[in-house]
């Protein structure tokens, strides 16, 4: 008898595991297309990149070492850099951490005006126009959010543009940890 | 003029505004490294197709690890050590993709083994209408 039933039954299995899968890309659970860091618990990548604020000083990775910081890599070409600009404003305001800005692939002086125009959430902003120091840190689309440790560890990457919700699920946490005062 | 600018370019990547390798066996290995790396970027494209910008930053990269004299391996490390396994289309065999490399094989095997099964059972019943089957 079982096997009139079998077919059915592995329907019904693959049947639910579509459905379960879809339903939670829908909730926005699961995102396909995200790419798991192969940086998470490793070391920062190093970087000197020319600073936009006055392109005569260096932003240098070894200067932040010491004490936590979150990496933001953006751009003024980019959507979602807009969008969570809010959100930078926030995170910069409520203190905490301070916020280190990879502005990519962009021209300083439109950069300049973007932050002036919408707010300056960073304590310092690099600028990688060539994007070498992006592939260091496996950057494939801005904007994209690192928290790094007082030792250098990365610690979360952010893919998209951060919001409230993230922040305090996946960066607060490491702060309270330690590092972060 | 023109006919000696496309001799010169010959053999370059039309996606490429920069001169093709002089030595043709880098350049070859130029074109072949490209096409094994996707753009993580656009996720269905390989750095050697895509009009992308990262994908333009990804294919300078490897131009310049092989003119630096770097192997392919060089290179596919330096590669999945920021981006990920992702960004190889031939993904490695390893602990987590083991089912991924099983599968075609363990398919195969339940296949035959269910062929051989009905087989075995119907060469050994009397001819005639199957008795499984409703008349």
């Amino acid at each position: 008898m079982w096997r009139y039933f079998a077919p059915a039954v592995a329907f019904l299995v693959l049947g639910a595991l579509f459905a379960f899968t879809l339903l939670r890309i829908g909730e926005g659970k699961l995102d396909v297309h995200e790419i798991q860091s192969p940086l998470i618990g490793k070391a920062a990548p190093a970087f000197a990149l020319p600073s936009v604020a006055d392109p005569a000083q260096l932003v240098d990775s070894h200067a932040l070492a010491g004490k936590m910081y979150v990496l933001n890599v953006w751009g003024t070409w980019c959507g979602g850099c807009r969008e969570e600009h809010p959100a930078l404003l926030e995170i910069a305001r409520s203190g905490g951490v301070p916020l280190i800005g990879i502005d990519w692939k962009d021209e300083r002086d439109v950069a300049v005006q973007y932050l002036a125009e919408l707010g300056n959430p960073y304590q310092q902003v690099a600028s990688d126009a060539d994007g070498r120091v992006a592939i260091d840190w496996g950057v494939y689309g801005a904007p994209e959010t690192f928290l790094i440790s007082d030792t250098g560890t990365v610690l979360v990457k952010h893919i998209g543009p951060i919001t409230a919700a993230a922040w305090q699920e996946k960066f607060v946490p490491h702060l309270k940890a330690g590092g972060g005062r | 003029m023109l006919v000696a600018l496309a001799l010169v370019n010959a053999g370059a990547l039309a996606i490429d505004t920069e001169a093709a390798f002089p030595d043709p066996a880098l350049q070859a290995r130029y074109e072949h490294m490209i096409r094994e790396l996707r753009c993580v970027q656009c996720q269905n494209q390989s750095i050697a197709d895509s009009p992308v910008g990262l994908a333009a930053d990804l294919r300078r990269q490897v131009r310049e690890m092989i003119a630096a004299g770097k192997t392919d391996a060089d290179i596919k490390r330096y590669m999945t050590d920021r981006y990920g396994d992702f960004v190889l289309y031939d993904p490695p065999l390893r602990a987590r993709t083991y089912v991924l490399w099983a599968a075609p094989v363990l398919l195969m095997l339940i296949t035959l083994g269910v062929a051989a099964r009905v087989i075995l059972r119907r060469s050994k019943a009397p001819i005639g209408p199957d008795p499984e089957e409703p008349a």
